[in-house]
């Protein structure tokens, strides 16, 4: 009998090329996306070393981070982002990648066009320069974020040095209640677990709660893996899966599709396998989360009050909350709910696909956004804006007074000038609060997009169920 | 790179838990196709006021710090984005260690390849560690990669962990990309029995 493997062993297993003495692994890797902030300096590095791509044909490419979400006729104005852009373009062009420039059609934030485009595929390992790389874990694949100096060995030998990390089996059951998203669920995790429990983990999430989603909101979970300290987080690949990724431009087709799904049914933790950690959640008691301090880890119900830090009794944690609490302005012990704010962020790669459009349509059709908020929602790609724009969601936003924007990064990291002034609260559906993250001095609550459309309504803090 | 070699150091103290790498280098300054000049940019909201002046309580602005090579910080540090242009401003500031409780994985990664040294020491000695610095700030601390033993001024010794691997490469001074080279045969092997998959040149969009 061999011993039952859970599919973060499966997954590892099957993709060491070499196991040197006293040395890390070699870790061959299926997909490499690259986007234009961590990569220029790798390129840089392989001109120096005269090396090449060693394989193009596993390799691609997107702007998103600097990219303006101004219409694509205006020059981008920022000249160092320009120039950053320009760069992006030229070392794919000269290394012979396939890229979706700023001006293509197909052009998006990386980890929206990746599962867009069926690059992602159950079983593959999948690197990017890029922290939020766990996205693509929802289909099965084991998908982590690298630094520069490993985009530059991913390109020049398709492999990585890796120790094999732990497994933490996160369990949801129950069925969510109305207004509880796959957002709150990431959510309430991190604020149980906090934003170092799952170092030198990978999360794999299971239960009947996350087999009822769709594969965007298994997206949108995966995608926040990182921000519970966990390198990868990833789900079994199941008919939800198949049936998203069939017919898309990079999904193997025909006979290699029914080849490629008989591997992939292989896939799942076998019965009776074992996990380094274990965490259950019960998801039918969840309520919608919003986070009050200054990591992904401060975050409660939204009907809870803001902790006090005297409460807390290790020194350097309780002067960690009083430093968020003074950099929030937040009272300790006051409710966050009624709130006044001044911007909502509808995007990212956590929520910028077209169920998270739908569900802030559904909310904000037929209401006008607060007179005192301004609100951008941003789609995670140039085709989810077009589709948008077919169902006339497009419509919806304008007629209630929110922006309609190019797809990218936008306010998620306010590296393009999508950002907050000083002092302003947002209510965001991207990942990070951290301070400054979008934009110097801002102050970021973050939450699902049915939270987000509600307070842009009422222009505080506010409930979802509360908006009939 | 250079060899990393033992050295005795003030430390620069940050006592903050899950410090992210937006704090030690802010995504605007991420727009670069370089590595170079992070250094000014490290910490750089913590640091500066917002007219460009050097805020005066922060511990990078005092004294005792200026010319740390240890930084003594928080819980989980380095927690959050990829970016490595971290490692890239902490070390072209002049910081050749950080210590703490605990590090994000992928900040501990991208930092032993630049030869910038995480230590991770238990929560005793991290609180003995904040003792020293806020008696003497001036005061020093040892740190030897060769045997992995911190040294505190009262003469404590505690050993650290470190990977075997890249200890040797931050002793030696090479980096991991020659090393991964050298493989190319595996590397080979394993294309060949994997053939197809994915291949994002071929199909048309
Ligand atoms: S949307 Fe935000 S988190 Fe996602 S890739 Fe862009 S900057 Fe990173």
């Amino acid at each position: 009998m061999t011993k039952p493997r859970n599919i973060i062993e499966k997954l590892w297993d099957a993709h060491v090329v070499a196991e040197p003495a006293g040395a890390p692994s070699l870790l061959y890797i299926d997909l490499h996306l690259v986007h234009e902030v961590t990569s220029p300096q790798a390129f840089e590095g392989l001109r120096q070393r005269g090396l090449k791509v060693r394989r193009p044909d596993k390799t691609f490419g997107t702007c998103d981070h600097s990219t303006p979400t101004t219409p694509r006729d205006l020059p981008i104005v920022d000249p160092i982002a320009r120039a950053q852009v320009e760069q992006f373009e030229k070392n794919c062009t000269e290394f012979g990648i396939p890229h979706f420039g700023f001006l293509n059609k197909r052009q998006g934030i990386v980890h929206v066009i990746g599962p867009e485009y069926g690059l992602t595929h159950p079983g593959m390992t999948v690197v990017c320069g890029d922290s939020h790389t766990a996205t693509h874990g929802a289909f099965g694949a084991l998908a982590f974020g690298i630094g520069t100096s490993q985009v530059e060995h991913v390109l020049a030998t398709q492999t990585l040095l890796q120790r094999k990390s732990k497994s933490f089996a996160v369990r949801v059951n129950g069925a969510l209640r109305p207004g509880v998203t796959a957002k709150d669920i990431i959510l309430a995790l991190i604020a149980r677990i906090g934003v170092g429990g799952g170092t030198e983990c990978v999360f794999e999430f299971t239960g009947s709660t996350i087999r009822a989603l769709t594969m965007e909101e298994r997206m949108t979970v995966c995608n926040m893996s990182i921000e519970g300290g966990a390198r990868a987080g990833l789900i079994a690949p199941d008919d939800v899966t198949y049936e998203f990724l069939k017919g898309r431009a990079f999904a193997p087709q025909g006979a290699a599709w029914d080849a490629a799904v008989a591997r992939w049914k292989e896939l799942p933790s076998d019965e009776g396998a074992t996990y380094d950690k274990e965490i259950a959640i019960d998801g039918a008691a969840l309520e919608p989360m919003i986070t009050f301090g200054t990591n992904p880890g401060m975050g409660m119900a939204i009907s809870g009050v803001v902790p006090d830090p005297a409460a807390v009794s290790d020194s350097v944690e309780r002067e960690t909350l009083k430093k968020a609490l003074e950099y929030m302005a937040l009272e300790a012990g006051k409710p966050l709910a009624g709130k006044p704010i001044d911007v909502v962020f509808i995007g990212s790669c956590t929520n910028s696909r077209m169920s998270d459009l739908r569900a802030a349509a559904s909310v904000l059709k037929g209401r006008k956004v607060s007179g005192k908020v301004r609100v951008m929602v941003v789609p995670g790609s140039q085709q989810i804006k077009r589709e948008a724009e077919a169902e006339g969601l497009d419509r919806v936003f304008r007629e209630a007074g929110a922006e309609w924007r190019e797809a990218g990064c936008s306010m998620c990291i306010a590296m393009n000038g999508d950002q907050l002034a000083p002092g302003q609260y947002s209510v965001s559906t991207s990942n990070r609060n951290f301070e400054g993250r979008q934009g110097k001095g801002g102050r970021t609550f973050l939450a699902s997009p049915l939270t987000a459309a509600a307070s842009a309504v009422t222009g505080v803090v506010t409930d979802p169920r509360s908006i009939k | 790179m250079e060899r990393f070699t033992a050295f005795e150091s003030a430390m620069a103290v940050l006592p903050v838990d899950n410090i992210d790498t937006d704090q030690i280098i802010p995504a605007r300054f991420l727009k670069t196709i370089s590595k170079e000049g992070l250094g000014d940019q490290l910490f750089y909201d913590w640091r500066y006021e917002a007219d460009g002046s050097p805020k005066g309580d922060f511990v990078l602005n005092s004294g005792a710090a200026r010319s740390a090579q240890v930084l003594l910080a928080g819980d989980n540090f380095g927690c959050g984005s990829s970016r490595e242009h971290a490692p890239w401003a902490l070390t072209q500031y002049g910081f050749r260690a950080v210590i703490s409780t605990s590090f994000a994985d992928i900040f501990k990664g991208n930092s032993l390849k630049n030869s910038l040294l995480p230590v991770v020491v238990s929560r005793e000695i991290h609180a003995k560690l904040l003792q020293q610095a806020a008696g003497d700030p001036q005061s020093k601390v040892r740190v030897d990669l060769e045997r992995q033993t911190l040294t505190l001024a009262d003469g404590t010794e505690c050993r650290f962990a470190v990977d075997e691997f890249s200890k040797t490469c931050m002793l030696e001074g090479v980096d991991e990309l020659g090393y991964l080279l050298k493989h190319e045969a595996e590397i080979a092997a394993y294309e060949a029995a994997h053939a197809g998959g994915l291949d994002t040149v071929g199909v048309g969009l």
